[in-house]
């Protein structure tokens, strides 16, 4: 669809990495997305990418949806618990905290905002203030990405790439 | 997590402020979604609220108005950041009206 990204790099990889060395001087993420998705956080490094396939989906936006469902299942060792959050929310194997952030994200991505009420229900729900502030960040840093991979079409890649890139993600991160 | 917002905060001012094709004043109103004319307005409005619909005809219509490849993507990703921190600050304040903390 937008083919500066595609023709930008005759190197073998995923559309996400070429947008990342597109012009890093202007759009440079990664540390951003790197603190939000590796920092130090209550929630894991599964829960996190969950976190971000779940915003994805919300999003509509498949190549994303497919690299952070893949890099989820890896993490946690457990495909079906990730492909059942995403099928249904309500009933997942997910924790009650995780499950309460989850719809918290889905509202504020689908309507761009969330008021008190339902931040108190996150709490409520045992997620603490800081894991909340931690899940914002998550949000963040993919709203973002499946706006870009949207508007600049990213490829979604054959399974095995997919894999490869989770692998990639929990080896080195965002950087 | 460390705190993000030094991170963030950077991240919106290399692209509104930093060295770029576009002028700083169509970056600006890309990332608020206001006061643009068209055809970049309805463009930018179709990347904060609906982006998966964004197609081929979207882009040709502002290389048509004459704007180049890098101000087209420079547009696209202040409009990105602009939408999803909207959304970020929002969900910000909701916490604190929760927590009636900062």
């Amino acid at each position: 669809m937008f083919a500066l990204i595609r023709v930008f790099s005759g190197h073998p990889v995923v559309d996400a990495v070429k947008l990342a060395l597109y012009r890093p001087s202007f759009y440079r993420a990664g540390g951003l997305t790197q603190e939000a998705m590796r920092g130090p956080s209550a929630w894991s490094v599964a829960d996190r990418e969950l976190m971000a396939a779940f915003v994805s989906k919300v999003n509509n936006t498949e190549f994303c949806i497919a690299a952070h469902t893949a890099t989820s299942a890896l993490a946690y060792n457990d495909g079906a618990k990730v492909s059942a959050t995403l099928t249904d929310l309500e009933t997942a194997p997910v924790t009650e905290p995780l499950r309460a952030t989850l719809r918290m994200l889905g509202k504020l991505t689908r309507e761009s905002k969330v008021d008190a009420d339902d931040m108190r229900e996150v709490l409520a729900a045992g997620a603490s203030e800081q894991q909340i502030k931690d899940a914002l960040a998550v949000a963040f840093a993919f709203n973002v990405t499946d706006r870009l991979a949207d508007v600049f079409g990213f490829a979604v890649d054959d399974p095995a790439a997919i894999n490869a890139g989770a692998k990639y993600l929990l080896a080195r991160g965002y950087r | 997590m460390a705190d993000i917002t030094s991170l963030h905060t950077s991240l919106v001012a290399r692209v509104l402020e930093g060295e770029g094709r576009a002028s700083v004043e169509i970056r600006r109103a890309a990332f608020n979604n206001e006061g643009l004319a068209e055809p970049i307005g309805k463009f930018v409005e179709k990347v904060a609220h609906n982006a998966r619909m964004v197609t081929d005809a979207d882009i040709g219509a502002l290389r048509k108005a004459g704007l180049s490849e890098d101000q087209i993507y420079e547009i696209v990703v202040c409009a990105a950041i602009g939408q999803a921190t909207r959304q970020y600050q929002n969900a910000l304040a909701a916490l604190t009206a929760a927590t009636g903390t900062d």
